[in-house]
């Protein structure tokens, strides 16, 4: 397979999968933007959602203040910000585009359609008419279905095979850093220092990140008790069947690796770094991963994860 | 007005005995009939074409070439003269090609001024002196032809260099079949579905001598902006081969790989729809960042196949084409089979005098101008186009030739207010290997689908037809 074909195809998988997350981002961040301030704590949320996004420097260069406003446009519609979910979905349209053939009819209809549906969409004026609001809320589920249709359909149609495998291992990739971020942010920054850990706006904001990435449900069904972040924690990280948490992502990563390896005849330093992340997740409990410090933990994950990045790129897709 | 060559009736009201069962067909559907089967083209085209759509447009705008559902027919024996017309045209353009970087033998002889030759802006001085593998050039040649009357088979223009519509002319079959699985087994109707299977047992004859037994065929696109990425994913496809960028493609010593997921692999023929001037950034345009720096001398050392050879675009230039019965009788030695629309060379003086009395009545084009571009139709310009372009006539004559306005033949149309004639071309594309020159039977129709117009570019109203190679009927 061409290099810049297994390329687009990771990128077409990454791009996806950020534009769901920053999707849910700001879902989340509506919500609890609706809060009291006194349980939201001191309007930090929009702040930490750019945090989150990983766009609060680009945020700085153009605006002063943070306000909702600004945010969304920025996170949701801005071309000048290149992670821009309306940039996300336009440059994975891009990526499917270049290599077409490489991908099924249902596959390219997935996004081909999706990319027209959101085109087609007013943006929204101002964040308080209510109008804007629901417009809003339609784009954000538009983008959300678009990034079900694309993983579905590639799931359902693509033959097992290389061209399979570069999508899977950009869709984790990317989900695996998109997970360590939202744990990070929340750890970091949302709770106001007057507030005890444990009270009900830390219940508020550990519920909303569960809510975020659709885990609220599996979370009551798993551990049948109160919103606790060291179970919250447990679920996003260690928790093999959660099919958000690091440790899935990045077993995930070391089967389609391995599939490659069979195949191609040959391992290299991605499948071995992989591997190494994998052991270390499965060799961990939550007991240890607080005693080290959640950010901490998180932080050298996220760095981990994008050396394999890196790695995956030097292997398979620059030459 | 003069009377059009009508494919399907002749002047008494008659059918023609190669369209009986086609009249038959439109006469006895009912129009809500017809006119479902042209919605459910237009459908079929939007799904199993749906990239048409797409491709090449960044807007993604609707961009269907309308289909016309009336499939235009040919018989055997029409077929087998054109065909072997076509055959001989290709032949004698390869040889011409191999001469003007050889030995120039044609230009010794005064058969074809050499000033025709080198002051053409699409010969490549780099390809002179040596040969092109196999002494091919002109792999896949595009011949546009017209008929006027029931005999003779008139050639509009060659097409040397990377000529398009190939995807059309198969998907278009793939419709009709689905759409009329009835009047198509009534007809028995020779198959082009083998074109991409020639086309690669072509390409395959013409790799280097040094290349592997099974030697490894890419497609080289400009990328997908351009506007016939559709075609060039479609053939991809089709032909099983990988459809590489400039920037997939490296060289080192003098042999070109293309950088894939497992390393850099050996590509030996590469069937290229990048135009000469983008090829090598070292050789040709400096600024094309579209191209591959050392593919040409990886080219002259014989490392790598080049379809349609650099340079092959001084044949199909509109001065060359006026020569081409002298060339067909200077190389084969034999009556040219397809005839050439008598034209006037605006360099000769005494032609370019007779042009200039009767510009309304004639068609002047640019020599190296193609798609429509910087031609005057004089019928149907105005005084003051006539006037603007008898002054750039006169700048520089030796830049344009001119022909009479063809009465391009018409076939039926099926439109929403009936059915009705209309002028129709024909692209035949003829395949020439190591091994020979083929071309499957029927090629792409294109017609004026507005009405009394003769342009049958897509831009301008223009359409496309399934085109139907059929037996000759019994009772001819």
């Amino acid at each position: 397979m061409l290099a810049r074909t297994a390329d687009n195809l990771y990128w077409l998988a990454r791009n996806i999968e950020r534009a769901d997350y920053l999707a849910r981002i700001v879902n989340v961040t509506r919500r609890l933007d609706t809060l009291p301030s006194a349980y939201s704590g001191p309007g930090t949320e929009w702040e930490s959602a750019l945090l989150s996004a990983g766009a609060s420097e680009r945020f700085d260069e153009f605006h002063q203040n943070v306000d909702a406003a600004s945010v969304i446009d920025f996170l949701v519609f801005d071309e000048r910000n290149p992670s821009s979910i309306a940039n996300c979905i336009e440059n994975g349209r891009s990526n499917a585009r270049a290599v077409r053939t490489a991908l099924t009819v249902e596959s390219w209809e997935a996004i081909n359609s999706g990319w027209l549906d959101l085109k087609s969409f007013q943006k929204p004026r101002s964040p308080g008419d209510p109008a804007s609001s629901e417009r809003l809320g339609q784009y954000l589920d538009a983008v959300m279905k678009v990034a079900l249709d694309v993983d579905g359909s590639a799931y359902r149609t693509m033959l097992r095979n290389d061209a399979f495998w570069f999508t899977r291992l950009g869709h984790f990739v990317e989900r695996a850093d998109n997970t360590a971020r939202i744990l990070d942010v929340k750890y970091n920054l949302l709770l106001p220092s007057s507030e005890p850990v444990g009270g009900p706006v830390d219940y508020f904001q550990w519920a909303a990140i569960l809510r975020a990435v659709s885990a609220l449900t599996a979370y009551n069904w798993l551990y049948k008790e109160g919103v606790k972040p060291w179970l919250v924690a447990d679920l996003l990280i260690l928790r093999p069947e959660m099919p958000r948490s690091l440790r899935f992502c990045c077993g995930e990563m070391v089967r389609v690796l391995d599939s490659f390896a069979r195949v191609y005849g040959q391992q290299g330093p991605a499948q071995r770094h992989a591997r190494h992340m994998l052991t270390r997740l499965e060799n961990t409990t939550m007991k240890e991963v607080f005693n080290g410090g959640l950010h901490e933990f998180v932080t050298a994950f996220i760095e981990d994860n994008s050396k394999l990045g890196a790695e995956i790129a030097e292997q398979y897709l620059l030459d | 007005m003069t009377a059009f060559f009508n494919e399907m009736m002749r002047p008494g009201g008659t059918v023609r005995p190669a369209y009986a069962r086609i009249a038959d067909w439109l006469e006895r559907t009912p129009p809500e009939v017809l006119a479902s089967r042209r919605a459910q083209a237009e459908l079929m085209f939007r799904r199993i074409g749906i990239t048409f759509a797409v491709y090449g447009d960044k807007e993604a705008s609707e961009r269907l070439i309308p289909f016309d559902i009336a499939p235009r027919v040919l018989t055997r024996s029409e077929w087998t003269r054109l065909e072997a017309g076509l055959i001989q045209r290709v032949k004698a353009l390869n040889l011409f090609l191999n001469d003007v970087y050889g030995a120039g033998a044609i230009m010794r002889a005064g058969i074809v001024p050499s000033d025709i030759i080198y002051r053409n802006p699409a010969y490549r001085p780099e390809m002179a002196g040596w040969s092109v593998p196999h002494d091919v050039y002109a792999h896949i040649a595009g011949i546009d032809v017209v008929r006027i009357d029931e005999n003779d088979f008139y050639v509009l223009e060659d097409n040397a260099r990377t000529p398009s519509g190939v995807s059309y002319m198969l998907e278009n079959r793939e419709v009709m079949m689905r759409l009329l699985p009835d009047l198509f087994s009534a007809h028995s109707v020779a198959p082009i579905e083998t074109y991409p299977n020639e086309l690669l047992a072509s390409l395959r004859s013409v790799a280097p001598r040094s290349a592997s037994r099974d030697p490894t065929i890419a497609l080289l696109t400009p990328g997908q902006y351009n506007s016939a990425y559709y075609e060039h994913s479609f053939l991809a496809d089709k032909l099983g081969i990988e459809l590489v960028e400039g920037r997939d493609l490296l060289v080192r010593d003098d042999i070109v790989y293309m950088r894939t997921t497992q390393g850099p692999r050996r590509v030996d023929v590469i069937y290229r729809r990048l135009d000469d001037d983008f090829l090598d950034p070292l050789v040709f345009r400096p600024d094309s960042a579209l191209g591959v720096p050392g593919l040409m001398s990886a080219y002259r050392a014989g490392n790598v196949t080049l379809a349609n050879a650099v340079g092959a675009g001084v044949a199909d230039d509109k001065a060359v084409y006026t020569y081409m019965p002298e060339i067909i009788k200077f190389y084969l030695g034999e009556a040219p089979l397809l005839k050439n629309v008598p034209t006037w060379r605006c360099r000769e003086p005494d032609a370019l005098k007779y042009v200039m009395e009767h510009l309304a009545e004639l068609v002047v084009k640019e020599v190296n101008g193609s798609g429509g571009y910087g031609m005057l139709v004089g019928p149907h310009s105005t005084r003051d186009q006539i006037e603007a372009f008898s002054k750039k006539l006169a700048h520089d004559p030796a830049n344009y030739i001119a022909q009479p306005t063809l009465a391009l033949s018409v076939c039926p149309a099926s439109f929403s207010g009936g059915v009705s004639p209309r002028h129709v071309d024909l692209r035949p594309f003829v395949l020439s290997g190591a091994d020979g020159a083929r071309v499957v039977p029927g090629g792409l129709t294109r017609v004026a689908l507005n009405e009394g117009s003769l342009v049958v570019n897509s831009s301008q109203g223009g359409g496309t037809k399934d085109t139907w190679v059929i037996d000759d009927p019994a009772t001819a």
